[in-house]
């Protein structure tokens, strides 16, 4: 890699809300030189249709993220708790409202 | 929130999901990946996959990035040009778009480990291509109108199917992408309606844009099925859902009212409808010369890739300035807190 690779601007994530009401989601990514003009170009690269109404924009390099899917024991806590779930419990079909 | 697409494209701790040391579980993460694309789930950032697989969709998705940033050329050229603030207003747009494409494009490459920077010096030193299509001169108004209706009618046949691709970031950005063609292809058409409801040598315009664009366009999907020797890898990882052929004749399909209704002429005494195939049939495009204009001996080759190599050039002191201009910023931010802290 060459110098001006190095001095590339940094990569940051993008995630948009889309609507007040919702959760702001993850769209893409970008290079900027810093967060302003990350908004700003976020702006312009992922809302040039009204998609969004609030915009946050971090540095990918600060993003922490779970291992990879494959055989990966993170999620395993999650599968072996059925009773988490409410399908778990049998109620009479004469109860109401449950 | 549990993970970042492009997140893993960066040297930190989550750093890229590169090929891990041959071991026994190689074969594990090969069948989790093939059962993956059999079950016909999406394929993500930090998933283990193979080598071919990696290379081939960068090489694609950079192709693609490549292809519609250098498409902003021929349009760009009729923005000053434009015969009303209605037609420039539009056209402005549509070019900005499909420098937005080129970005998404680019960011989904980015989620593979590839470089940006590296990717636009492999554009401008000709290492890596753009589309056949973009060589082609811009001669008259109505040629904006026949590439919106062609080339963006085409691109919207190739890319449909590429929404559903097994890799993800390249599937969302398609579904991006698809949204805004259609109103690139509608303005393309809609321009075109209007000029052929206006004088002789309007008409005649129009005509002579589309006998020129017709068979540049039809080799935009590529060469025939049988010599195109990677894409049936491709669609067995389902990076691509259809071959060359079958986009071709979709294309082809979709055009032929939209011709006839238009007014104008398609440039081929082959192309007909036949019943028994329920398709059309059509001539064959001129083979030699997509690989001519691949390899580098097109119309618009030449200008086009020096036109990107300036803008890059020329654009090289905002982004120093930019650079220089954050450091410096930061630099203050620092110690404004350092002073506050004491």
């Amino acid at each position: 890699m060459s110098d001006t690779v190095k001095g590339d601007w940094p990569l940051y994530e993008v995630f948009v809300r889309g609507k007040r009401g919702l959760n702001h989601v993850h769209v893409g990514s970008l290079h900027a030189a810093d967060d302003r003009m990350a908004l700003t170009h976020a702006r312009d690269l992922y809302t040039r249709r009204n998609e969004g109404v609030s915009i946050w924009v971090v540095r990918s390099e600060h993003i922490a993220a779970s291992t990879r899917d494959e055989k990966d024991p993170f999620f395993a806590p999650s599968a072996d708790k059925v009773y988490r779930h409410p399908t778990f419990y049998d109620i009479p079909d004469d109860v109401p409202h449950i | 929130m549990t993970t970042s697409d492009s997140a893993s494209s960066t040297s930190s701790a989550a750093g890229p999901a590169g090929p891990r040391p041959e071991g026994p579980d190689e074969q594990d993460l090969e069948q989790h990946f093939d059962a993956t694309i059999a079950r016909d789930q999406r394929i993500e950032p930090r998933d283990w996959m193979p080598d071919g697989y990696r290379r081939t969709l960068i090489r694609q998705i950079a192709q693609h990035a490549h292809s519609e940033i250098i498409g902003m050329q021929p349009e760009g050229e009729w923005i000053m040009k434009a015969p009303s603030l209605r037609r420039k207003a539009i056209l402005f747009a549509k070019v900005q778009d499909e420098a937005g494409h080129g970005l998404y494009l680019y960011s989904a490459a980015e989620t593979l480990g590839a470089d940006r920077a590296d990717l636009t010096q492999r554009l401008i030193e000709g290492r890596q291509k753009y589309s056949s299509i973009f060589n082609y001169p811009t001669l008259s108004f109505a040629d904006v109108g026949v590439i919106g209706w062609f080339v963006d009618g085409a691109a919207i046949c190739n890319q449909v199917p590429l929404c559903r691709s097994s890799y993800g970031p390249y599937a969302r950005a398609m579904v991006r992408i698809c949204k805004e063609e259609s109103f690139h292809q509608r303005q393309g058409y809609e321009l075109l309606m209007t000029m052929m409801r206006g004088t002789d040598a309007q008409r005649e315009m129009v005509q002579d844009a589309v006998d020129r664009w017709w068979w540049p366009s039809l080799m935009m999907f590529g060469p025939p099925d049988d010599a195109s020797p990677n894409s049936a890898q491709s669609m067995a990882w389902k990076i691509k859902r259809h071959s060359n052929d079958e986009l071709r004749q979709r294309f082809v399909d979709m055009t032929v009212p939209q011709a006839e209704k238009l007014g104008v002429t398609l440039p081929d005494p082959e192309l007909r409808w036949n019943a028994e195939r329920g398709h059309h049939d059509f001539g064959t495009p001129d083979w030699s010369e997509l690989q001519r204009v691949i390899s580098g001996d097109g119309p618009c080759n030449a200008q086009r890739m020096e036109r990107r190599r300036t803008a890059h050039e020329e654009g090289a002191w905002v982004r120093e300035a930019a650079s220089a201009y954050a450091a410096k910023q930061a630099k203050q931010s620092e110690r404004a807190r350092k002073g506050a802290a004491a």
